[in-house]
């Protein structure tokens, strides 16, 4: 039987089995966050709080009138000791929230809702906006938004996204095995909020043992299809998932509700039924620390706001020889130039890559044309023509050949013999010129 | 602390952070390998002097390579293997009976002018060992279409000359052929051995698709470009290729493709040369549009034209049209087709 899948993508080596025998545990408690007010695409958030000022783990310390927005919480009790730009992974200064970690653990109030599946849409909603919950696979999307389609796009599929495609990071999988009925709790609360009846959990076949959970899990569920997919990146990303499981396609520049459907991470799923049944906001969430430069690689239930330096000294420090360190995936992933900057809702691992893993992005060559970079494209776009006119300043030129479809999954850049920054020749040529 | 040491020596990098194992240099010493089964007929077939032409004219192609970049001041690339496949082809597309000059005029004109002149490996335009060929053809035409019977003799220098098959089929026809061959499942056999006349890389059919083999499992090349060039030439080799023997009227219908495959330098060239990335569509609908090109031309040469081989000039002439078949076949994104679907 042939696994359901799209057209194009990469297989590189997965590396999964570093970290995936590690069950999740917790960290050792920081003495210290430090809270983006930005963690999420959409407006950052305005500080509640002050500097002095006592915090409870679970409290709310930043809103914004937005609507594309979410707000962000305590993730320990403590007192607010600074409120000042810090870096972020993806290397930005973002106005954080500093808070000392008394050690207390003291939780704010939270209002539980046993009968939550007897809740409104509209009740559902709130509580997800309040609980500050964002798409937990990376792109940190407001989870609330994303529920509340315009009249004219009716969902009728919610999918959720257990494929896991980037190498390496085991976040995502260890949720499946350890919180499968939550999860799928979390999807029927999800399918409920949408008003629709058919529910998908897609995963990457290199987790059988997942498959087989969410499976049981979802086993008296009529209507929630648990579908194991070809293991191949991008499989995760949006359109591939929803054309593997759907086989329908979204138009370009389009989103996942032109065709009916809503997907969601299943880390975002668990963290849903967690605020819709226990009112608990997010403020923690899985991290895989891994890769062959960090010598015990696990899973790690983090407090967001802790530092990754944090993390790497709770996985027993690099090995020698360890050269670059990633928040995220080796893939889609940024390099970062500091350990002190904070896991945020949408760090789902921290590579630690060795020297002998390194690729010297430098020693790049002319393109030859050889077509690698288009037989795979999973947008079907033409990536050698992308970088070659940007790298000359066509950048007008390259909007012919659908530069904004790309959503920099990196496949082009993976396959390519002469080792082109394709992707950083796209992100420029998309700076310089309006979609 | 460890972490605050390692701290400053943190490699930043733009994604993606890991890369296959494939380079440009990898690549091209893999073509260079797949081609030396061929070789290695062609020196079995016409002696040491095979050996010898394609060694002065890979010698000579990396010398025109290194020569430019210096006096450009460019990267030395000599050790990526584009310039060594450029004078392998470039031998095994001669007469084992070239004279020293040829080899060497042939390379600096295929490296030196049509490679670094316009860039370097990447930015040219034509097939740069198909130049050269062209180039010395022209300017040496007699050199050029003198050939040796294959003596399988190691010397090789007492030889007797000869025509090449395609070259007796277009001035004496089909039957002188089978008379020099004797059946024609003999003049198969020996055509798909290559113990035939013609350029010393370019007879044993054979030898080429274990080369070919090679590409085409390693994925380096795909079928687009080869089987629908080789497809075109077999159709219009049927179609027009029969000649009635009395009158010698075109007869429809009644050609002989195989002998049309197996002969001159259509298997290397098919498989070999149109398949140079540089220099053909990058899409693969636009690939089969350049084979079938090729193809077109090819059999338009060897039936109509004045030379009894056309793949060169197929190949060079669809060169050409590469820009023009690449800027017209961009790819839809995905999601583009089936735009209406989404309700």
């Amino acid at each position: 039987m042939s696994l359901a899948t799209f057209k194009g993508g990469i297989h590189p080596p997965d590396r999964k089995e570093l970290s995936a025998g590690a069950a999740i545990t917790t960290p050792k408690p920081p003495e210290r966050v430090v809270i983006p007010l930005s963690q999420h695409t959409g407006a950052p958030c305005n500080p509640l709080v002050s500097v002095g000022q006592e915090v409870k783990k679970g409290e709310v310390i930043g809103t914004a009138e937005a609507f594309v927005s979410a707000p962000v919480h305590s993730s320990v009790s403590g007192k607010v000791i600074a409120i000042s730009e810090f870096p972020v992974p993806v290397g930005r200064l973002i106005p954080s929230i500093v808070i000392e970690n008394n050690g207390q653990e003291e939780w704010t109030e939270l209002k539980e809702s046993p009968d939550y599946m007897n809740l409104s849409p509209e009740e559902i909603k709130e509580k997800i906006k309040a609980a500050g919950i964002v798409g937990l696979g990376g792109a940190a999307f407001p989870t609330a938004v994303k529920l509340s389609p315009p009249k004219e796009k009716p969902i009728d599929t919610v999918i959720l996204n257990g494929a896991e495609c980037e190498p390496y990071l085991t976040a995502d999988y260890r949720l499946m095995l350890e919180k499968p009925k939550e999860i799928i709790e979390g999807l029927k609360i999800l399918m409920k909020t949408l008003g629709v009846s058919k529910g998908f959990v897609g995963i990457e076949n290199n987790k059988p043992d997942a498959v087989q959970k969410m499976k049981e899990a979802a086993a008296s569920e009529s209507n929630i299809e648990v579908c194991a997919l070809e293991v191949k990146y991008p499989q995760g990303a949006e359109k591939m998932l929803i054309k593997a499981l759907t086989d329908r396609e979204i138009p370009p520049r389009g989103l996942p509700m032109d065709v009916g459907v809503v997907v969601q991470n299943v880390g975002t799923a668990l963290a849903i039924y967690e605020a819709v049944r226990y009112g608990k906001p997010l403020i923690e969430r899985v991290v895989s620390v891994t890769g062959a430069g960090i010598n015990q690689p696990k899973n790690l239930m983090t407090k967001i706001g802790t530092l990754i330096s944090h993390l790497v000294e709770e996985c027993g420090g690099f090995k020698s020889g360890s050269a670059k360190v990633v928040a995220g995936g080796p893939m889609m992933g940024f390099a970062l130039y500091s350990l002190d900057v904070p896991v945020t809702k949408g760090t789902s691992g921290i590579l630690v890559m060795s020297e002998s893993e390194m690729v010297h992005a430098e020693d790049y060559k002319p393109c030859i044309r050889c077509g690698r970079c288009v037989d795979i494209c999973p947008m079907n776009l033409m990536p050698s023509m992308l970088s070659v006119l940007s790298e000359a300043g066509f950048y007008e030129e390259a909007k012919e050949y659908n530069l904004f479809d790309c959503f920099e999954c990196g496949s082009c850049a993976y396959v390519c013999p002469s080792k082109r920054p394709i992707v950083q020749f796209v992100r420029l040529a998309k700076s310089m010129v309006k979609p | 602390m460890e972490a605050v040491k390692k701290e400053r020596e943190l490699i930043v990098s733009v994604s993606p952070h890991i890369r296959s194992e494939e380079s440009v240099t990898k690549i091209m010493w893999t073509v260079n390998i797949a081609l030396l089964p061929a070789l290695f007929m062609g020196v079995y077939f016409f002696g040491l002097r095979a050996l010898f032409v394609t060694a002065l004219c890979i010698i000579s192609a990396i010398a025109s390579e290194w020569l430019v970049q210096k006096m450009a001041g460019r990267e030395i690339t000599i050790s990526d293997g584009s310039a060594f496949l450029t004078g392998l082809l470039l031998g095994m597309n001669l007469p084992a009976t070239a004279p020293f000059y040829i080899p060497i005029m042939g390379s600096f004109i295929a490296v030196a002018i049509t490679k670094q002149l316009f860039g370097g490996l990447g930015f040219n335009i034509f097939n740069p060992a198909l130049i050269g060929r062209a180039f010395v053809l022209i300017t040496w035409p007699r050199a050029m279409t003198t050939w040796i019977e294959p003596t399988a003799a190691l010397t090789g220098l007492d030889a007797k000359t000869t025509a090449t098959p395609l070259g007796i089929l277009k001035e004496e026809g089909l039957e002188q052929l089978l008379e020099i061959f004797g059946t024609k499942m003999n003049l198969y056999a020996e055509l798909f051995v290559g113990h035939r006349a013609g350029s010393l890389g370019e007879t044993s059919v054979i030898a080429l698709l274990i080369g070919a083999g090679i590409l085409l499992y390693k994925r380096y090349i795909t079928w687009h470009i080869p089987f629908s060039f080789l497809g075109t030439v077999a159709v219009l080799a049927w179609v027009f290729g029969g000649k009635d023997p009395e009158t010698g009227k075109l007869v429809l219908f009644a050609g002989d493709p195989l002998i049309h495959l197996l002969s001159g330098g259509l298997i290397l060239g098919a498989f070999f040369m149109a398949t140079d990335y540089v220099t053909v569509p990058t899409v693969r609908k636009g690939q089969i549009i350049f084979g079938i090109g090729c193809g077109l031309i090819t059999m338009l040469i060897r039936l109509k034209g004045g030379y009894p081989e056309g793949v060169m000039f197929a190949i060079l002439l669809m060169n050409c049209f590469t820009p023009l078949i690449d800027r017209n076949l961009k790819t839809k994104p995905f999601g583009f087709v089936k735009k209406k679907e989404g309700k």
